[in-house]
């Protein structure tokens, strides 16, 4: 890289001037590497930090003086082989997520602390009441206890206490409303039987529950965490990097995420277009795929608008980072995006429909036996205990858990099948589906150009022709050049540019690229009349001649995990915004009979709509930008990794990897997560159904509640594991790769002709 | 039972101990990168030469 790399953007000051910056690590594996970094970034001068957080992948440094240059770093570790990438600033977010971690994690502890020594003393109460414990040693502690739990309860119970302060305020109620109020409750009534020299005191009870529901709470933030800095890592990975041309003519070397609107910056052929912007001087094709899903690639010129992510195949561009405008397609996209998300409903989840049933029944129950033990002639304390007792028995612990438990599992489970789940409640969503929609370029079909004809060349020739294309930057030729078994580019090659490569091998001049170059025309004419959809390059070498069909190949496993979401009675459709006849090819190739070619993003939209009118519940998986509206519609939505930044954000989850098998393990893993969701509902609505009369009946003491509610967190937590089994079937391979190659005479489907 | 005056405040101390041992370590960053510390473990690099 002659060019300077700028980080500038990257670098972030703390209020005593020290500069800091983070990079996305790659390639670290063992103690070895994370000591051979930091040794390395130790002798850099002016350097005052560096230190590698292995959990995240993540390297941080940090330097006093403003001389120091960051892109040293990437320099000086690149040599040593490990690669690291710039991570963006948009780390607010995680900052206030880490510091959320650490919050929920210190009420945590406090909260387990105070738990274990009341149960010291409580447990030596419950041994006492059987044996000789004096009326005064129990008072002793009791107020022992409360000591303890009275402010350990006002330290830990905070998350529970805003969050169901901030419900009511909103006039609504979710768990952490009955939570709170049967914790306080516990408490209050708790010290007022103490100073009464009572028999029973809950104060075990309710810092038990804070222990539960916190330990639940913080696992349940912990794997979000993990899954957002994983998905933010990759990001950082495959952040491109822009050439800027500077004022003074100058070029450098920049991630895109610092440019600025206004920028000019230099594409050069076989780059993917880093910002959305407008050509103002050069002439190129441009394959679109990313954006409109079509594959025929369109000329581009100035004037012309070109967006981020697309493919420049011929020419050196000069592009102008857009300003925000009005009138493009961006625009027109971001608008019907809007629209979807504000017509699509507010989800509601399982466990806020679950509270909102819950809550006011549990609170009649209470008030019903309060009046019904005031009407059997009792005095008003003896029913206020009795109400009380009621709501501590059914305090929502296994309820609470019921649905965070699993959900934790079932998110570490897609994790393990390559799925990176963004929404929480996606997992609900994914389970309901009942017909899934793939977009085609890109998702059904690789994002990168693959080699179709291989059989039809002897193999000399091909590996003659990928050494070849090695020395080319076109895209075409480096869907060959992946064949190429020696890697090492020939000396002699020498790249014409927007014609083809030549080269001397053994005194023979070889050539590599469009039909012309070659004197292949005519050859290269029959190829396209039979195969309109593949793009042609052409090799000669003496007498010896090829033409090479490249076109997007469809991903590895499609064929296969289509026909068993099928099998599963999912119908499956296809809307692609490319040309008919390669949908139609593709379609007939993986079995699918639904399909529809050339749609706009609002066809899709309405398509969708008219499905949801139906009462079907679609999934939708998609990569480009034309698809993230209908991403954002779906009740459902999917994406590779590789999609567009725009398709990325409206996806509900991501998945990795070339294959497509992610799609059907999402939709089993959610569907036994939510089966085990429901189960686990069940099982609390059950196990009230045997506290509750208990407690209205006045035979519940701590003892009882102390076990109930351990019991019934420990069944409910153990069903939720079992939701990591499915993740084990699918960590083997589930869905087995189709045939390869494809059968000669299997319908053609995409590519191009240039 | 006297006895107990004198455990129950050095039971309570103990844990309370615990507790701030857990918290300042957390408050120190030791919770940040739990793989990492288990890599590092034979690494002396924070001794001084």
């Amino acid at each position: 890289m002659a060019e300077a790399l700028d980080l500038s953007s990257f670098v972030r000051r703390r209020d005593d001037g020290a500069a800091w910056m983070d990079f996305a690590v790659e390639g670290i594996s063992d103690a070895a590497s994370i000591r051979a970094i930091e040794a390395a970034l130790c002798k850099l001068a002016g350097l005052t930090k560096a230190r590698i957080n292995f959990s995240a992948r993540r390297l941080h440094v940090e330097w006093s003086s403003g001389t120091f240059d960051p892109a040293r770093i990437v320099a000086d570790l690149a040599a040593l082989g490990y690669r690291v990438h710039p991570f963006a600033p948009r780390a607010r977010e995680e900052d206030l997520e880490a510091a959320q971690a650490r919050w929920l994690l210190r009420c945590l502890a406090v909260a387990a602390f105070a738990a274990m020594n009341i149960m010291l003393l409580s447990v030596s109460i419950w041994a006492g009441e059987v044996s000789d414990i004096t009326p005064e040693t129990r008072d002793f502690f009791h107020w022992l206890s409360g000591l303890i739990v009275l402010p350990a309860a006002a330290f830990a119970g905070q998350p529970f206490f805003r969050s169901a302060i901030r419900a009511i305020k909103a006039r609504s109620l979710n768990m952490d409303v009955p939570i709170s109020l049967g914790v306080l409750l516990a408490l209050t009534m708790s010290v007022v039987e103490t100073a009464r020299h009572a028999e029973h005191a809950y104060f075990d009870s309710a810092i038990m529950l804070l222990v539960f529901l916190l330990a639940g709470r913080y696992l349940d933030q912990a794997m979000r965490r993990k899954t957002r800095s994983y998905a933010a890592n990759l990001s950082a990975l495959r952040a491109p990097v822009a050439t800027r041309i500077e004022a003074d003519g100058e070029i450098a070397t920049v991630p895109a995420a610092a440019l600025r609107a206004g920028d000019t910056v230099l594409v050069r052929p076989g780059e993917r277009i880093p910002v959305d912007g407008i050509v103002i001087d050069g002439r190129s094709e441009i394959d679109q795929s990313l954006v409109t899903g079509e594959t025929a690639p369109c000329a581009a010129a100035a004037g012309c608008e070109v967006y981020a992510g697309t493919l420049n195949f011929s020419g050196a561009l000069r592009i102008r980072v857009r300003a925000a405008g009005g009138g493009t397609l961006l625009d027109e996209i971001e608008k019907l995006m809007d629209g979807a998300l504000t017509q699509k409903t507010r989800y509601l989840r399982l466990a806020d429909k679950a509270a909102r049933l819950y809550a006011p029944v549990v609170h009649t129950m209470a008030i019903l036996t309060a009046i019904c033990w005031l009407l059997a002639g009792r005095s008003a304390h003896d029913a206020i205990i009795t109400a009380i007792a009621v709501l501590i028995i059914t305090c929502p612990c296994a309820l609470a858990l019921a649905v965070p438990a699993v959900q934790v599992v079932a998110a570490g489970a897609l994790f393990r099948a390559k799925v990176l789940l963004g929404a929480g409640d996606a997992i609900e969503r994914f389970a309901g589906v009942d017909m899934v929609v793939f977009d085609k370029t890109g998702t059904l079909t690789l994002p990168e150009l693959g080699l179709d004809s291989a059989d039809d060349a002897a193999p000399a020739a091909v590996e003659c022709a990928a050494r070849l294309a090695l020395s080319s930057h076109h895209p075409l030729a480096q869907a060959l050049a992946a064949r190429a078994d020696e890697r090492m580019p020939l000396d002699s090659a020498e790249e014409i540019a927007g014609v083809g490569v030549r080269a001397m091998i053994d005194g023979q001049e070889a050539r590599l690229g469009a039909p012309s170059f070659c004197d292949l025309e005519a050859e290269a004419e029959q190829v396209r009349q039979a195969h309109p959809e593949a793009s042609v390059i052409a090799f000669r070498r003496g007498a010896e001649t090829a033409v090479f069909r490249i076109r997007q190949k469809l991903r590895p496993d499609a064929r296969s995990v289509i026909a068993s979401l099928q099998a599963q009675g999912l119908p499956v459709a296809i809307l692609s915004g490319d040309a008919a006849p390669a949908v139609g090819a593709c379609a007939q190739a993986l079995g699918v009979e639904q399909w529809s070619a050339a749609m706009r993003p609002q066809e899709k939209i309405a398509w969708l709509a008219a499905r949801k009118a139906e009462g079907r519940k679609v999934m939708m998986v998609g990569d480009g930008m034309n698809d993230a509206p209908a991403l954002a519609a779906a009740h459902a939505s999917l994406s590779p990794i590789t999609a567009s930044g725009l398709a990325q954000a409206a996806a509900d989850a991501l998945f990795l990897g070339e294959r497509l098998a992610p799609v059907v393990a999402a939709i089993d893993i959610a569907r036994r997560a939510n089966s085990l969701m429901r189960q686990n509902l069940l099982f609390a609505v059950v196990y009230n159904l045997f506290a509750v009369p208990l407690a209205m009946a006045g035979l519940v003491t701590p003892l009882i509640a102390a076990a109930a509610m351990s019991g019934s967190s420990i069944v409910v937590t153990l069903n939720a594991l079992r939701a990591s089994r499915a993740a084990r079937e699918f960590a083997a391979p589930h869905v087995s790769p189709d045939p390869a190659p494809e059968p000669a005479g299997s319908p053609r489907f995409n590519g191009a002709t240039p | 039972m006297t006895i107990l005056l004198v455990l129950v405040p050095i039971a309570l101390a103990l844990g309370g101990l615990g507790l701030a041992a857990f918290l300042w370590a957390l408050r120190n960053g030791q919770y940040e990168d739990l793989e990492g510390a288990a890599m590092r473990i034979l690494s002396d690099d924070d001794l001084a030469p």
